[in-house]
């Protein structure tokens, strides 16, 4: 066992626990954020830089501190380690740099993006977004594209997490979607046309932080703040069955795994329970889903990132308002 | 060339290399070879990689094509587009651009009347603005499959040069007379 | 002529052949390692030698052989780094071309040294050509007995490889260089674990640099101590310098450590002065990932001393007034060279080389070399300056691997010493584009 001091606040976790978790642990406000790392995924992690924190003692045996800030979500803690999170300017001031870089080429569509209210973006961008907006560059912008009958790409909005590479590399058997190109060209897709088949290829939307990846299934493309969630499961001979239900009244309008407040499935679930069960017959409920994350739907609230607001035109009340006196129904 | 998926063959010559590449490697860590393959496949399928040739590479590795993929979409080597009979790769990077290489390639898109990635009307030579190729002191340069070309100041050095390779025959590494202009003390 | 440990056959013709190498006593370090030293005492005297690594970093060598981890039954790894690609580095390209079997020669002995039976040479992928001259003299090597199943009779084996990388500068880091060999894209890896404990395919790997390898041999031949005696300080030994730019004699310089910087660019052992008679604007000492330094800093120190060849000196005044030994990849500016354009040409370099996995390099650089862009054809803004500085620092040890820095470095010094030359872009569009036209000022300098 470890022991260290996180923010302030001790805790003992297993050795070779990372700050992440060991952060996670205490819960709360002073939980880094994290975009790329997943823990149901080996591999994941490192690369959106989001979750940076400073290492102010190493541990009991060397206390020097480490020279830079470091990904907490590969960093495994040592006894007597100290990290500071939020309690340390130069990591909210880079944090902010890395929101800022990751917005810079984020089209500001929220308003029309399916993910919206669930995106970890967006929550990234309310509680860590700088106000002022810099980039004057053009836009990287690529074509929608869709991978089979059940899956949209749309990858202008992907932040390269490796999240559904990962995914697919280690719960279907076969990967026809990778990472193409480098460097800010980089992008997600098949190279030639192809189709993600594989009973659990639907995954992949799950893990999507962003509205990359996205459930063509979803019936009539509903605000998720206008749906309630339900746990429900059934009878599955592939997977669990155990999943959330989004639904509007009595209607099923998309079926996901469970989430925790991370936005980490439970369990993956497999394509028949995702896309072919919207009937409430195919379920057993099991009562109402609390979302736990501190999403914008436990929020309450859906505003637009503070970095978009200017530069949107028209922005759509609805956009600003709380959801319980949101419309019904809303047009783009 | 029309290829068809599962035709493309490689020379005797190739996939003997290819081997030899392949044994270079761990029993299970096969799939280390796939750069040199890449460049074989490049060589022997007219100076460009497409699908089907990717797709071949995949099956002598035994990995799933987009393996291949994203490797050869990785590394700018490898054209994934047809490409002219010669594809002059002219270094645009900051120390040969103290010595005039952006004016070589000013030089190369008029006389070829192509823009930077284009192949002239006559698919002869294709013009390939390319990074820093190691061989700054003697900029600016510019390479031509395994061959270094440097020192090419002036218009005439480029015309002589263009000419030479209009008169020229493609070599696959497989009979390539190494060449090389020395450059240091 | 100060002392050649690297070069001084280079020029003998036939060098590249066994034959021609092994009468200029090539190979003697191989017998002499293998029969009469043991690994560990091999690695000492690389310690005791002070060799630092050439590519780049300037890590001590024998002491990251001495991080090596020594699992039992799992094989270790040497691999050459030879994908020489940061701009303004052409050394390595020119030692293998000439002289392969020197570097096969350190090979042999430093793969010993650290108990490796197989071992790669990554080179760039442009380099095919010197691939094949480093295939046919390893051959030539196994036909001596020099590398394969017991070496020259000591019962050491060796199976030496060249692997060729596809185009990508990223394949210089050395995990990323592992990724690579290992045939995939070149991702740097996230570190901890370093290479040391977890590298090639899992296993305990040293990546250095060819000069690095190639030196190994005089130090195993003449010992750790006579190398240390040559050079200053904690830079000991000769260095290979690459030579370019607005120079009379560009080329490859092998300097022993300490030679004063303007004997090095106005002697004419050396680079022989700058061309054309025009005079020096500014020099980026270590390759384009190091800072740019104006004329006056690059040849004194703020202190007035004058600036040395090694790694101390061109460091001193830290990234405020000094620069970096780098690559040793010497990069010379006469005064009509446009500091803007290069730095535009620098960053583009750097986006175009991300490998696209961290955000603040993926997207940082893109950023950084689109405000340049538009500076340099004349469409900046006087707040674009201040933008790149803080975009810079926001990439500045963020990032998974050093590429972040090395795109941020070259753009923030640029703007640190010659921040006038920015603004007078902005200020006069229409004369900026003008070409030939270059800004002449009065050079702006440090006042720390
Ligand atoms: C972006 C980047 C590019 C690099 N390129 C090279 C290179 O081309 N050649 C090289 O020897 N080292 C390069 N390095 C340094 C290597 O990572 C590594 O430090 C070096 O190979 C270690 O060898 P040495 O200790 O002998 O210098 C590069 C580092 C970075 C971060
Ligand atoms: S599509 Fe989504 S999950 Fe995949 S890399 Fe992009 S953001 Fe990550
Ligand atoms: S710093 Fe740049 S090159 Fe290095 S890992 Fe990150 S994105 Fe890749
Ligand atoms: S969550 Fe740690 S780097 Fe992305
Ligand atoms: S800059 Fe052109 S070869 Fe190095």
């Amino acid at each position: 066992m470890a022991k260290i001091t996180f923010d302030g606040i001790e805790v003992e976790v297993e050795d070779g626990t990372t700050i992440l978790q060991a952060a996670r642990k205490i819960g709360g406000k002073v939980v880094p954020p994290a975009m790329c790392f997943y823990t149901p995924l080996k591999g994941s992690g490192g690369k959106c830089r989001v979750c940076l924190v400073k290492v102010s003692q190493g541990s009991a045996k060397d206390p020097r501190p480490m020279p830079k800030l470091v990904a907490s979500c590969i960093t495994p803690v040592q006894d007597g380690m100290v990290v500071e999170n939020t309690t340390n300017e130069d990591v909210l001031n880079a944090r902010k740099s890395i929101v800022e870089m990751l917005l810079i080429n984020h089209p500001l569509d929220c308003p029309i993006c399916d993910q919206a209210g669930e995106c970890n973006l967006q929550d990234l961008s309310y509680e860590h977004g700088v106000s002022a907006q810099r980039f004057e560059e053009e836009r990287r912008t690529f074509n929608k594209v869709d991978l089979g009958p059940y899956i949209q790409l749309h990858m202008t909005r992907c932040i390269l997490c490796y999240r559904c590479v990962y995914t697919a590399d280690q719960i279907t058997d076969k990967r026809v979607h990778g990472v193409l190109g480098r460097g800010d060209a980089a992008e997600i897709g098949t190279y030639i046309e192809n189709v993600i088949d594989n009973d659990f290829s639907g995954n992949v939307i799950d893990v999507c932080p962003v509205g990359a990846l996205t459930d063509k299934t979803w019936r009539f493309k509903n605000r998720v703040w206008f749906t309630k969630p339900l746990d429900a499961h059934r009878d599955c001979p592939t997977c669990s069955g155990k999943v959330t239900l989004w639904n509007r009244g009595d209607q099923v309008l998309r079926v996901t795994a469970r989430k925790d407040e991370y936005s980490e499935v439970e369990e993956f679930i497999c394509n028949t329970c995702r896309f072919d069960k919207k009937e409430m017959s195919d379920w057993t409920i099991e009562g109402p889903r609390k979302i736990e994350r501190a999403s914008v739907i436990s929020a309450n609230h859906y505003e637009l990132p503070v970095v978009n607001v200017p530069i949107i035109p028209n922005l759509p009340k609805s956009a600003k308002k709380d959801l319980p006196n949101a419309p019904e129904q809303w047009n783009p | 060339m029309a290829e068809t998926k599962n035709e493309v063959k490689f020379s005797d010559a190739a996939m003997a290399d290819i081997q030899r590449y392949i044994s270079h490697y761990p029993e299970d860590r096969q799939k280390s070879a796939i750069l040199p393959i890449l460049h074989i496949a490049q060589a022997e399928s007219g100076g460009w990689v497409s699908p089907e040739v990717m797709d071949k590479v995949a099956e002598i590795l035994n990995i799933q094509p987009i393996e291949v993929y994203e490797v050869a979409t990785f590394y700018t080597m490898f054209n994934l587009k047809p490409v002219g009979k010669h594809v002059l790769e002219v270094c645009r990077t900051g120390p040969c651009c103290l010595r005039g290489a952006d004016q070589l390639i000013d030089t190369l898109k008029q006389k070829l009347g192509v823009e930077e990635g284009g192949t002239s009307a006559d698919g002869m030579f294709t013009l390939k603005p390319v990074e820093c190729l190691a061989s700054c002191g003697t900029g600016p340069m510019l390479q031509v499959r395994e061959k270094f070309y440097e020192n090419i100041e002036n218009e005439e050095q480029v015309d002589a040069f263009l000419e030479m390779l209009r008169q020229s025959e493609v070599e696959t590494p497989y009979h390539v007379a190494a060449y090389n202009k020395n450059s240091g003390k | 002529m100060g002392l050649k440990i690297l070069t001084e056959h280079i020029n003998v013709p036939g060098i590249e052949t066994l034959e021609v190498y092994r009468k200029h006593g090539g190979y003697k370090s191989v017998e002499k390692a293998v029969k009469t030293m043991t690994p560990e005492e091999v690695v000492e005297e690389v310690k005791t030698s002070g060799l630092r690594g050439r590519g780049g970093a300037g890590f001590p060598t024998g002491l990251k052989w001495s991080f090596l981890a020594k699992p039992e039954g799992v094989p270790r790894y040497l691999v050459c780094n030879a994908d020489e690609s940061e701009p303004g580095t052409f050394k390595d390209r020119w030692f293998m071309e000439h002289n392969p079997h020197a570097l096969i020669e350190g090979m042999i002995t430093s793969s010993y040294a650290l108990g490796a039976n197989t071992s790669y040479i990554y080179i760039r992928g442009e380099l095919m050509f010197i691939l094949r001259i480093l295939e046919k003299a390893i051959a030539e090597a196994y036909a001596a007995g020099l590398l394969g199943k017991n070496i020259l009779g000591s019962g050491y084996d060796l199976d030496l490889h060249v692997a060729p990388g596809g185009g990508a500068y990223i394949c210089g880091e050395e995990t990323a260089l592992l990724e690579s060999l290992e045939g995939k894209r070149g991702n740097p890896r996230n570190k901890p674990p370093f290479p040391a404990v977890k590298g090639l395919f899992a296993c305990p790997t040293v990546v250095n640099n060819v000069e690095t390898i190639a030196s190994v041999p005089w130090i195993v031949n003449n010992t750790g101590a006579e190398y240390a005696k040559v050079g200053i300080g904690r830079s000991t030994g000769t260095k290979l310098i690459s030579a370019s730019g607005n120079i009379n004699n560009p080329g490859v310089y092998e300097i022993e450590l300490g030679v004063p910087v303007e004997e090095f660019i106005y002697s004419d052992q050396y680079c022989g002065g700058i061309w054309k008679g025009k005079s020096l604007k500014a020099v980026v000492p270590g390759g384009s990932s190091v800072p740019i330094l104006p004329a006056n800093l690059i040849l004194k120190t703020v202190a007035g001393e004058d600036r040395l060849m090694t790694y101390e000196s061109l460091a001193d005044g830290g990234f405020v007034s000094g620069s970096m030994m780098g690559s040793g990849a010497f990069i010379v500016f006469d005064e009509d060279q446009c500091i803007v354009r290069n730095t535009w040409n620098y960053a583009r370099f750097y986006h175009h080389e991300s490998c696209g996995q961290c955000s603040p390099c993926r997207e940082g650089t893109g950023w950084m070399e689109k405000v340049l862009h538009r500076i340099e054809y004349g469409h900046g803004h006087q707040r674009d300056i201040d933008l790149l500085v803080s975009v810079a620092k926001q990439i500045e040890g963020n990032t998974i691997c050093p590429l972040g820095d090395a795109a941020a470095w070259p753009v923030a010094a640029a703007i640190r010493h010659f921040r006038d030359e920015f603004e007078w872009h902005i200020k006069h569009p229409q004369e900026a584009t003008t070409p030939g036209a270059v800004y002449r000022g009065q050079l702006n300098s440090v006042t720390a």
